[in-house]
Formats: C-alpha cells, sequence, structure tokens
C-alpha cells in the first residue's frame, strides 16, 4: 500500500534544540507534542493514536513515555527504536496507520534527553552488541567511511569543512538552534580532533530536545486549521542494512546502502524520476560532514564519487538550485537522537508553508528528509509534497 | 629421548632505559634498559606470541600438552593454559597446565613435558614461559626486571636439541618471595639471597647434573644460566669453573631486556639455540628455591619463527617514566568497566581465541564473525568453519578519541582490515603510532587484554603493523 496523498500533516512542534540543563523528557514532549497541538487547532482528546521515537531507554521505555507525560491514557502508543532514524521511524508507522483507514489523526513524536548521562559523545555507544569485539565511537564509524573516501576519492579535510561551514552558516539563521554560530574553514580545520579524520566542527552535538506532529487523513485535513496549506506525505520509506560494515565482506564505505535502498524506494512512491531537478529542499542526515556528502550521491543528487564536486559548485546551498539542510541541519542543532527524525520532517513541513522559522527557501514544491542511524545501518527517507 | 625442535621468544615493544627511572626517583641508575609490557599484555598474552613463534612451523594439531610456566598468572583461580592453547588453536583432548609461583616453574615445565615425552604419555609438548613481575617502584627490582616470554616445542622425534638428562635439587629458602597479599616482591637481604638463594643452589643442580652424567664443564659448547643479575652470572660461571674460550656463556640478555624471572631460563635457551651448530653439548640452568639443569646435544636446527634479534630490535623506548606507570597499571584511576558475559565468551570462544570464521558452501565467502546466514548471499547453516589468517592488510579505519564516553587525547586506533585468505574483521591497533596507520598497511594480530568488563580478563586480538 502506499502512502501517497493519503496522509497529511496538520500541525507541528518542537523546542529549542541544545543543552536543556533545567528540563528533562517530560518538559521537551509536552512543549513540542503542545506546540503541535495548538498548531493543528486539535487537542489531546481528538488524537487517537500514538508513536514516539525513543533510542535511549534512559530517556524512556515503552508507550507509557508519552501517556505518563501528556496524562494521555488509554490510547495506542508505540515507543520506536530504530538507531539514528528512530524520530522518522515513529513518523513511518503513524503514517500507515492513517493510510489504512485506522484512524482519522495521530500524534508522531520523538525526544531524548542525552545530556543528564555526563558523556563525552553519546553514551554507552561503544557497548552495543557484542562485549568482546571491537567497539567505536559514533564519530569512528563514519570516520571509516572519510578514510576510505580520501583513499579513493582523493577528498581532503577541507572538503569537509564545507559541509560544516554551509550548515553553520544556515543554522546561525534560526532560533531554535543549538548553534548559532557561523565558522570558517580554519576554524574547522583547526578544532581539535574527535575521531581522525574527523575533527569537533565535522561532528554534530549532543543535544536535547523534542519534536511532534499532528498527522490526519485528508479529509479531515481540508477541514482543518491548516486547509490551506497542510502538507501531504508523498512517500515514506524505511531500509535497513547491516550494524557490521566492518565486517561486511566487499562493503566499499563509499556511500550507505539503506540510504540508497531507501531513497530508490521513496522515489518510486512519490513518482520522482530526476530528483536534483523535482526535490526543492533536503534536510539530511548530517551526524557527520563525510555523512552529508555521502548523502548526496546516496539520494541519487549527483552521481557516485561526485559529493565534493556537487558541493563545491554550490548546488546544495540556501541559494543553489537543490538547498540541503536550510535548517542548519545536525550540524547546528545537535541530535537528540529520537527527535532528530520528526525535528526534520517539521522544518521541510515549515518550509512547504512558506513559514520556515530560519532561513525560507523560495517557493518550494516537494521537500525530502532523510534520517540515518547505526552504522549507516537504518535509513528512512520520507517526501512532503504541498496540498496543491 | 625428548628432543626440542623449536623454540620461541617474545620481548615487548615498549623499553624504558634505566636512566628514565633512576632520574625520576633521584636514584642512582643501572646501565641499559628494561622491556615493558605494554598496558594490553599480561604472562598470559605474552606467551601465546612465544608459543605462536614456537609452532611456526609446526602443525597445531600435533600438539598432545600445553604446559604455561609463571610467577604473574593473570588469575589466582582459573587455568591460563586454556586460553593460551585456544589462541593457539591446539586441539581440545590434551593436557594442559600451570606451573606458577617459583622461578623455577619453566624448567619445571620443561622437565615435566621431557618426562612425559619419555615416558610415552605425549608426543608432542608445547611449554610456554612468561613474566611480568610487578615491581615496587622506587626500588632495584623495578630497574631491573623485564617482561618476555619464551617456548619450546619437545617432541618424541625429529632434530634439534635433544634433552639427554636433568638434575634437580630443592631447597626450602624465603627470598625472594610474594605472599597472597603481597602486591610488589619482597626481600629480605639480597646478599643472602643471591649467595645462597642463587648461586649455591645453581653450582648444586650444575655440579649433580655434570656429575651425574659424566660430563666435565670443558665438554660444553655452550651454556645457559639463568641470572638475576650481572654480578651474580659472573660467580656461578666462576665456581662452576667454566673457561669461557671453550663454553660460549650465553648472554643473560640483562642489559636489554632485563631479568624475566620464570621466562629467563627459556629465554636464554632460546637465544643460545638460536646460535648453537649440530654437534654442540649445551647446559641450561634456573633457580628458585633449588635448581634444575639440563643436558643437551645439538642435532640439528632448531626452529624459532620470529628470532629473538627481530623483538631486540623492535623497540620504542617509552616517553616517560609516566608511560611505564600507565603501561604497568602502577597508578590508581578510577576504573571503568564495560559489560561483559563469561557465557558468551564460552559460547564464542571459537571465533574470539581460535579465532574461526566461516565459509560459506554456497557462495564461498569468508565471514567473521560466524554466523547462521550468510552475508554475501544469505544461504542459512551453509558455513563451514575455516582458520582465519593472522595477518592483512588495513582497508579503512579512523583514529578515536571518544573511549568508553571520555575524551582520551591519545586516540585509540580502530582499523578494518583485510585478512590474507578471506575474512573481514574490526580491530584496535596496538604497539603503534597512531600517525603511522595508513590504508593498504600490512599489520599481523595479536592476543591481547581488550578489556576487563565482568571482572575477568577479556582476550582478542589486536593488530599491529607489521615491522
Amino acid at each position: 500500500m502506499s502512502v501517497k496523498d493519503r496522509v497529511a500533516v496538520i500541525g507541528v512542534g518542537y523546542t529549542r534544540f541544545g543543552e536543556h540543563w533545567e528540563k528533562d523528557a517530560e518538559d521537551l514532549l509536552i512543549e513540542a507534542v503542545y506546540e503541535a497541538l495548538e498548531d493543528a487547532g486539535v487537542t489531546l482528546q481528538d488524537v487517537q493514536a500514538g508513536w514516539v521515537g525513543i533510542f535511549y531507554d534512559f530517556t524512556g521505555c515503552g508507550g507509557s513515555t508519552v501517556s505518563d507525560i501528556l496524562k494521555w491514557f488509554g490510547r495506542p502508543i508505540t515507543r520506536v527504536e530504530n538507531y539514528c532514524a528512530s524520530g522518522m521511524d515513529a513518523f513511518r508507522n503513524a503514517c500507515f496507520a492513517v493510510a489504512s483507514g485506522a484512524y482519522d489523526i495521530v500524534l508522531a513524536c520523538g525526544v531524548e534527553k542525552i545530556l543528564d548521562q555526563g558523556s563525552r559523545g553519546l553514551p554507552g555507544i561503544g557497548e552495543i552488541g557484542h562485549p568482546v569485539y571491537g567497539s567505536v565511537s559514533a564519530p569512528g564509524m563514519f570516520a571509516l567511511a572519510a578514510t576510505r573516501c580520501f583513499h579513493v576519492h582523493g577528498w581532503t579535510r577541507e572538503d569537509l569543512a564545507l559541509v560544516a561551514v554551509k550548515n553553520h552558516k544556515n543554522g546561525a539563521a534560526h532560533p531554535k538552534a543549538h548553534f548559532r554560530r557561523e565558522i570558517t574553514v580554519e576554524d574547522a580545520l583547526r578544532a581539535p580532533m574527535i575521531a581522525y579524520p574527523l575533527g569537533r566542527y565535522d561532528c554534530c552535538a549532543v543535544s536535547d530536545g523534542a519534536a511532534a506532529l499532528i498527522l490526519a487523513r485528508p479529509e479531515v485535513a481540508r477541514t482543518s486549521r491548516h486547509k490551506d496549506d497542510y502538507v501531504l506525505v508523498k512517500a515514506n520509506a524505511l531500509s535497513v542494512h547491516t550494524m557490521l560494515p566492518m565486517y561486511q565482506p566487499g562493503f566499499d564505505y563509499l556511500g550507505w546502502p539503506a540510504t540508497q535502498y531507501a531513497a530508490r524506494m521513496a522515489y518510486a512512491e512519490a513518482g520522482i524520476k530526476n530528483p536534483r531537478e523535482e526535490i526543492s529542499l533536503a534536510e539530511v542526515h548530517d551526524c557527520f560532514t563525510i555523512t552529508e556528502i555521502l548523502n548526496y550521491e546516496d539520494l541519487g543528487f549527483c552521481e557516485k564519487g561526485e559529493g565534493v564536486r556537487f558541493l563545491r559548485e554550490g548546488i546544495p546551498y540556501i541559494d543553489g538550485r537543490l538547498p540541503v539542510n536550510p535548517s542548519g541541519g545536525l550540524k547546528c542543532f545537535g541530535h537528540p537522537i529520537g527527535a532528530t527524525g520528526c525535528r526534520m520532517l517539521v522544518e521541510v513541513t515549515k518550509q512547504l508553508q512558506g513559514r520556515a522559522d530560519g532561513l525560507q527557501v523560495k517557493d518550494p514544491r516537494l521537500g525530502l528528509a532523510h534520517n540515518l542511524g547505526g552504522a549507516g545501518t537504518t535509513a528512512s527517507v520520507t517526501i512532503l509534497g504541498r496540498r496543491d | 629421548m625428548p628432543v626440542i625442535v623449536s623454540c620461541g621468544t617474545y620481548i615487548p615493544y615498549g623499553r624504558l632505559p634505566r636512566e628514565t627511572i633512576g632520574r625520576s626517583w633521584s636514584i642512582p641508575s643501572a646501565p641499559g634498559e628494561r622491556a615493558v609490557a605494554g598496558p594490553d599484555e599480561d604472562s598470559l598474552t605474552m606467551a601465546v606470541e612465544a608459543g605462536l613463534n614456537a609452532l611456526a612451523d609446526a602443525d597445531p594439531a600435533a600438539v598432545d600438552g600445553l604446559f604455561f610456566a609463571t610467577t604473574t598468572a593473570p588469575y589466582r583461580q582459573k587455568q591460563c593454559a586454556t586460553t593460551i592453547a585456544a589462541a593457539l588453536d591446539l586441539r581440545p583432548d590434551i593436557l594442559t597446565a600451570d606451573f606458577t609461583n617459583g622461578l623455577r616453574a619453566g624448567t619445571a615445565a620443561l622437565r615435566a613435558a621431557c618426562d612425559a615425552v619419555a615416558a610415552g604419555t605425549a608426543r608432542c609438548v608445547l611449554v610456554v614461559a612468561a613474566d611480568c613481575r610487578p615491581a615496587e617502584p622506587e626500588t632495584q627490582a623495578e630497574q631491573v626486571f623485564g617482561d618476555a616470554a619464551a617456548a619450546v616445542l619437545v617432541a618424541r622425534e625429529g632434530s634439534g636439541a635433544e634433552v639427554q638428562g636433568s638434575f634437580s635439587v630443592a631447597e626450602e629458602f624465603v627470598g625472594p618471595w610474594r605472599t597472597d597479599r603481597d602486591r610488589f616482591l619482597k626481600s629480605f637481604d639480597a646478599r643472602f639471597e643471591l649467595n645462597y638463594g642463587y648461586v649455591r643452589n645453581m653450582v648444586a643442580a650444575v655440579t649433580g647434573l655434570l656429575e651425574r652424567y659424566g660430563v666435565k664443564p670443558e665438554d660444553l659448547h655452550r651454556a645457559a644460566l639463568a641470572a638475576p643479575d650481572l654480578r651474580g652470572g659472573m660467580e656461578v660461571v666462576r665456581r662452576l669453573r667454566f673457561d669461557p674460550k671453550r663454553t660460549a656463556v650465553q648472554d643473560p640478555l640483562l642489559a636489554g631486556v632485563g631479568d624475566t624471572g620464570a621466562a629467563q631460563p627459556l629465554l636464554l635457551l632460546a637465544a643460545a639455540l638460536e646460535e648453537a651448530r649440530p654437534g654442540e653439548r649445551m647446559l641450561l640452568a634456573g633457580w628458585g628455591e633449588g635448581g634444575d639443569a639440563f643436558l643437551l646435544a645439538v642435532t640439528g636446527k632448531v626452529g624459532c619463527g620470529r628470532g629473538l634479534q627481530h623483538y631486540l630490535r623492535t623497540r620504542k623506548v617509552l616517553a616517560s617514566y609516566n608511560a611505564y606507570l600507565k603501561a604497568r597499571d602502577l597508578f590508581r584511576r578510577e576504573p571503568y568497566v564495560p559489560k561483559s558475559s563469561p557465557v558468551i565468551y564460552w559460547r564464542d570462544r571459537r571465533d574470539l581465541l581460535n579465532f574461526y570464521g566461516l565459509r560459506c558452501r554456497n557462495c564461498g565467502t569468508v565471514q567473521y564473525p560466524s554466523g547462521r546466514a550468510c552475508f554475501t548471499c544469505g544461504a542459512k547453516d551453509r558455513g563451514e568453519p575455516v582458520r582465519l589468517a593472522k595477518r592483512g592488510r588495513v582497508f579503512t579505519f579512523t583514529l578515536d578519541h571518544l573511549v568508553y564516553g571520555d575524551y582520551s587525547d591519545i586516540p585509540v586506533p580502530r582499523l578494518v582490515v583485510e585478512l590474507e585468505g578471506g575474512g573481514r574483521v574490526f580491530l584496535e591497533g596496538t604497539d603503534c603510532d597512531p600517525e603511522e596507520i595508513r590504508v593498504d598497511m600490512p599489520v599481523e594480530l595479536v592476543l591481547r587484554i581488550v578489556h576487563r568488563g565482568a571482572g575477568f580478563n577479556n582476550y582478542y586480538w589486536k593488530c599491529r603493523p607489521v615491522r
């Protein structure tokens, strides 16, 4: 079953992303959900089911994380965990529930409260899986790709720095971003190394935050507060590859197959033939600068091996033909894991409605959001379009 | 008659000049340097590398027994020989045993191996000895001790060094010692210990041996004599009336390696055998609450894998005394104990220690770890176990500064390695400068302690540049 044009986004909300020392997961989630409810002009009692993306058990387990925070009892609520793509996968499950006709109005949200854990980098990430085999930090997983791309394509740390500079420039204009400061290539190159060849500005920050969307059947959307500018889901795809690319014979580390599969499925569903020409903007998973460059290729914005050229030609810049991460991306928002996928969809929705909180892309028709998890393991691609 | 058909040695990569130690404490320093095992090494891991050298040209399936000798066993209760046997991929139906506590552990294990072979209860026994003795900071011992391992393969037949006879003396003696409550070795009177505990027992054991077999000192071409220090060693040579022109006394390696404890007799034996020529007669003697002496006759070349000279050459001088403190875990830090499970460690032992992967009968892919379904074709349960090579090339890598949720100034190299003959693995780099790692660089695997999760030593393979 295709979800195309069967699901509408009628309300969105999200917290400021960043260091929320004075707030817990309850504060973050309730703020995001109530902002979305108000935006949609509905009450919690109108919402029939919920999905929440949460990666870490310490943020919350089970659907009761949502019911207890909202004091919203008796509804079907499911926690979704799929590494760093947990948020967009929660949205995907919510989409199917609406598209199938099971519900009229549902909630898709994500939250993560990480900074309470006192870790440098993501807490406990090295302990996922087998206790004895080699572990690696999150930056380390993606650094493996950067090293290989440097070797094969001749890319350099300067190439990666361009992504950081671009996204910081965009993020500086966004009131809800964690970092709102422009940087230079020199700043990026001078920063301390985190996991060679990735330095501090190649990595997104560890942040707290929450985001929420209210989804409804188009018939419901047509009578909602956003009846004139609701957004329709055009495609929604998920692909799961391996958490063990370091062991997979032949894995080339020049891209992430999960993104390639998910993009292919999403384009087929949305009827997109030439993504570079047809998509107006993209919020992609720039957990690390190398990831954004590989995303250009994996999402079919350019040929394999051409990611750096695509960037240097200016295409993904705010005034380019296909702006990528106009919000500033994970680079500027940080990555409260379960929240990120929903935050991207909030951003794309507002861009399509012409009410972006940061830099507004001019007259967008189709927006893409891409959420990547694990060691390039889990990729979710969602395409949203204007109702007209 | 038992024959030593091959031997192996191992000296850790790190060396600490004794001058660095003396300067750190403002005390006089002895000349030379000492070998220092890395933070991820212990007697067990060092023994594995020496054992691999001894087995370089041998079929591990032919080994009927493994004896591990040390005064610094990493476990108070739990046999170490079984771990070593797994890492060397020996058969499960063999006798394994740890010989511990005394400095004669190495020679006692050799004696037991020879007796088993002579008695016909085993055709081939591997003896591995290693020591990594904790010395109290600011003592002579700290300067003199060195970390090393050695191994000899004793077989019923073959050419090499025949063990023609042995002689032992046992004598109650306290010094030096370490009780089960002591962290460091204790000494009561160093001169008493040297003259009575060492010289007297060495002389008694060797004299007894020569008398029993009717051999005169001048009949011996070569002598490997354990020596806790140079002066003591010279005193033994003098008392035994060896003429240095007729008998080549093996350099005890004190200047470049140190006093290697229970590993020393076999280390010196291996060193001497690397030089020995067929036709030579040799003496080996060790001490510790008595003495053990052996009479050997060289009949042919003794294999040694990567020989001692390689390890003496391959060295990195530690940058500071603090680097030594860190390597030997001599200052207190809050330990981070990751999760682990002896259950998982047992279940996956063939992958973890024996280092086997699977070759798919359907498509030929070699995969590691051993999963039920093939990584390439997805076929279920079509894999057959295959012993993976311990050499390969770096496919890609990172130098990770985020280690267990903390920022470390010194990054941990993490390498994706393509093994010779198939299989891709993900290993930590060790014994290297992170800056020297490159894509396509050849590396070799070494057994190390990767962490101490669940309170036990999680031994697993790391890799280092081939040198």
